[in-house]
């Protein structure tokens, strides 16, 4: 056994060690191979990418082709999706196809927001004509060095399953024709396939990533080892804001294995050689912190604050008709108040960020959404030029917006620590679970107070809705999303553009400012939006003595698509029948991300309190469809998401500080409280809409119909734990 | 020096013996396919095979886990029925917390190698994941017990 003792620490092993071990020396390795960029003829490749004709994609001269993606593979399945639209158009062989993360370089910026961006459910959406068209230029370019190798006129020549074809039955595969069609010009505009049968599209293909992730030896940001490499982990203040007041780091750096302490502008860092010390380290500081303005805060005083807001008037978001007189005039009127708290992302792999910074260079590995914002933020800490800044993107153990950060909060915090810690080597700073759950940068809290009037006919005759909640774009480079009326549209989308017609309308805001950091969360505006209104309008149809659905389709003539879904969901649940005994049965439909998405759920109220959601039918309307397989498991994804917002998920502030900090305290909905779901996809020739978000707005409303239906209680406020049904069943 | 039996083999670690196993793995032999994700027992990410068991690695301290036999996801053969049934169902998303899926699936069957659809659910529950594949992950274990029962 002593012959082959294991080297402990992980500096004493070899590049081949590390390699064996499945762990990619230098990050990047992502599926197969990481190749290197840009146009390398040489490399880990071994076979050599000889065919470069765009940003996109390479062919090497063994036919394997390697799409280079800017887009952030963190669950969604754009590392499939993304390949099957590009390879549809170049007629590759599907099974020669990889994947590798692309560099931050302009070519990859996102089409809509003018920087590396992976959000907002827009990659298929927006990639779709560019990759398309990569494809296309590549094809052409093979077909034409097809035909001069046979000296034929291309337009005999067709493309098929990686292989170029002449007439009498010549065939070449695209490795042999990639030296050549690399000599010929890139033309500029290579017609796309046009319609007719595709080969990929539309079909359950298979995920790239799958094997890796199921092998265990998918590479995430916090599995990235480079020789030599400390861990930090930073102690940051309780308050948001808060600094340090007095630091002892004596019993820190005594710690076996803690190899230095720094100050950075997020608090203190314990550099250490493996994460376990750097933790013991870490609890063994003595900090003693300012907390600043922020200490203030607690959640009751918040409520209390924008309760007083939302009873004055806002900026006005959409105006309709009269609604004041509407209201007034109105045979029956109800009001409401609707209220969700501030929701940690927490992603399953907690926040954490490698630098290796020099003089003149400085190398980046994590799973961002952001790259751009995250690169240009690190250059400006580390005093370097952005060109002298290489980020490799790993896969993200999920990111839901955190890893969408216009702050750059873990990769500047982590190029602080590399800076402080003075060229000492390659700095991984880790997050704890906890340091996640307590570190801002949250879902808004929100709260809503709304109004309806119904005419004699218990049509709905008025709408006010005011919205009160934190901005999430102010003050970031997105701020151009605020419009002229001070209008952030992140925050009322869903309220000011609701599907349904109303003669009088009225929706407006305040965007308070409160010294807690906001993000974007999966959905963002919807994941508040949704449940407000689609429970108010179960309220007004119950007012109205009117069946749900019965109630809301005469009002969705103007959002067809909504209403078709709306009615799908309905007739796959066989809404109109009596549930099953001692479920209620709701219903919800909300449009987001240019997706339309319905969700009936099927719910029983315990004794105890628990509210089990049982069922949940979805249908869903994205336009085309890229893999319908995908479609299904991002809906799947959206509805355990939203489930979990539903029913458990707050983050609570008392005297500034964050009341939770792990999953005993912020629980995520487990197996056993998962509904069956079914999943109905409408065929569409509509141009491709999003599917990463769009699952998860409807769920929580249909979930509060549902148990309105089941119990005749209605709770207005998230998360709907049994602590709050059982209150209100005392009160009912 | 503390000598651990990890997927057959014998390693020698030189840390301090409250290091959890998760640190020891991830750390200081390279296996990062263990993941970490609460540090506390509640997640189930860091989900390993004690003497058969699954156990959640980051509670478990090496000094504690010498003398037993540990299996961790790289020590789960490619033809594992979990991990066949876990690729024909499409489980993974984000696909962190699929080992400690894997290593809970395998040590369910191991005990239930047919197990009832509430067996399933309370013996996965102790993992999360936050992309919400549970219907696949319910599916993938239907699968893997069908097809093999639950052979370790």
């Amino acid at each position: 056994m002593s012959g082959k003792a294991h080297k402990p620490e992980f500096a004493c092993l070899t590049r081949r060690d590390l390699l064996k071990a499945g762990v990619a020396l230098g990050g990047g390795l992502v599926l197969g191979f990481h190749l290197p960029f840009p146009g390398a003829a040489e490399g880990d490749a071994g076979k050599g990418a000889i065919f470069a004709p765009n940003a996109f994609l390479r062919i090497g001269s063994d036919g394997t082709v390697t799409m280079v993606l800017g887009k952030s593979e963190m669950g969604q399945g754009v590392y499939t999706s993304l390949p099957m639209i590009l390879a549809e158009e170049l007629m590759c062989d599907w099974k020669k196809v990889r994947v590798t993360s692309a560099p931050v370089d302009p070519a990859y910026d996102h089409t809509l927001f003018g920087s590396q961006v992976t959000g907002g459910s827009t990659s298929v959406r927006t990639e779709w004509e560019r990759l398309s068209k990569a494809g296309a230029t590549a094809r052409e370019m093979l077909v034409a060095a097809a035909a001069r190798e046979w000296k034929v006129d291309p337009k005999g020549c067709r493309a098929e399953n990686g292989r170029v074809t002449g007439a009498g039955g010549k065939s070449l595969p695209y490795g042999k024709l990639a030296a050549k069609a690399a000599k010929l010009p890139v033309p500029k505009d290579a017609p796309l396939k046009g319609p007719g049968k595709p080969v990929l599209l539309g079909k359950r293909v298979p995920r790239l990533d799958t094997p890796a992730k199921v092998a265990g030896t998918a590479v995430f940001g916090i599995d990235v080892r480079l020789p030599g490499m400390r861990t930090a982990l930073v102690a940051r203040p309780p308050v948001f804001g808060g600094k340090v007041a007095r630091l002892d780091a004596a019993k820190a750096k005594a710690v076996p294995g803690v190899k230095d302490v720094v100050q950075v502008p997020s608090g203190v860092a314990v550099i250490a050689t493996d994460f376990w010390s750097a933790k013991k380290g870490r609890e063994a500081l003595e900090v003693a912190w300012e907390d600043g303005e922020g200490a203030t805060l607690s959640t009751a005083g918040l409520r209390e604050r924008y309760a007083a807001l939302a009873a004055t008037a806002g900026m006005v978001a959409r105006k309709e008709g009269d609604v004041e007189a509407a209201l007034a005039k109105a045979a029956k009127r109800l009001s409401g108040v609707y209220e969700v708290p501030y929701l940690a992302h927490a992603p399953m792999e907690p926040e954490n960020c490698v630098v290796d910074l020099h003089a003149d260079r400085c190398e980046i590995w994590t799973g961002t959404q952001m790259q751009t914002v995250d690169r240009d933020a690190a250059a400006r800490v580390a005093g370097l030029k952005k060109d002298q800044v290489t980020l490799h993107t790993q896969f993200l153990g999920g990111g839901f917006g955190r890893r969408a950060n216009p702050a750059a909060d873990f990769v500047t915090e982590a190029v602080h620590v590399a800076k402080a810690a003075g060229g000492a080597g390659p700095v991984r700073v880790v997050w704890t679970r906890e340091d996640d759950i307590k570190g801002g940068f949250y879902r808004p809290m929100w709260y809503s107070k709304l109004d309806a009037g119904l005419d004699a006919e218990g049509a709905l005759s008025a709408w006010r809705h005011t919205i009160v909640g934190q901005s999430i774009l102010a003050g970031t480079p997105f701020e151009a999303g605020i419009g002229k009326d001070g209008i952030d549209r992140s925050s009322v989308e869903g309220a000011k553009d609701l599907p349904y017609a109303v003669p009088n309308l009225l929706v407006d805001l305040h965007s308070p400012k409160v010294p807690v950091p906001v993000l974007w969360w999966r959905s963002v505006g919807h994941s508040h939006t949704a449940f407000v209104v689609e429970c108010f309008l179960d309220e007004a149809a119950r007012a109205a003595g009117k069946d749900p659905v019965a109630f809301r389709l005469p009002l969705m003539s103007g959002h067809p698509r909504a209403k078709g879904v709306l009615e799908l969901a309905a007739r796959k649940a066989e809404w109109g029948t009596p549930p099953p005994k001692g479920r209620g049965r709701g219903i919800a439909v909300a449009e987001s991300f240019g997706s339309f998405v319905a969700q009936v759920a099927e719910v029983e109220a315990q004794a105890d309190g628990r509210i089990r959601v049982r069922r949940v039918v979805c249908a869903i309307d994205c336009g085309k469809i890229v893999n319908p397989n995908t479609i299904e498991a991002q809906m799947e994804s959206g509805i355990v998401f939203g489930l979990t917002a539903a029913l458990h998920g707050q983050i609570t502030l008392a005297r500034g500080r964050v009341e939770q900090g792990n999953f005993d305290d912020y629980p995520l909905l487990r197996l056993d409280e998962t509904p069956e779901i079914e999943v109905h996809i409408v065929e569409s020739v509509e141009k491709p809409g999003g599917v990463g978000e769009p699952g998860v707005p409807p769920v929580a409303p249909a979930v509060a119909n549902a148990l309105f239906d089941a119990t005749g209680i209605r709770l207005r406020t998230l998360p709907m734990t049994p602590e709050a049904l059982l209150s209100a069943r005392k009160r009912a | 020096m503390i000598p651990l039996t990890i997927n057959g083999k014998t390693y020698r670690v030189d840390v301090p013996p409250d290091t959890p196993l998760l640190w020891v793995l991830r750390d200081h032999l390279g296996l990062s396919g263990t993941k970490f994700g609460c540090g506390a027992g509640l997640c189930g990410a860091c989900t390993i095979h004690v003497n058969g068991r699954a156990e959640f690695s980051c509670q478990l301290p090496a000094g504690d886990a010498r003398g037993k036999k540990i299996v961790t996801i790289e020590g789960i053969s490619h033809d594992h029925p979990v991990k066949r049934a876990w690729i024909s169902e499409e489980v993974p998303q984000c696909g962190y917390c699929q080992p400690g899926q894997i290593l809970r699936a395998a040590a369910l069957l191991a005990e239930h190698p047919s197990p009832t659809d509430r067996q399933i659910d309370e013996g996965m529950s102790p993992n999360l994941c936050r992309c919400g594949a549970y219907p696949r992950i319910r599916k993938a274990v239907r699968r893997a017990a069908g097809e093999k029962g639950g052979r370790k």
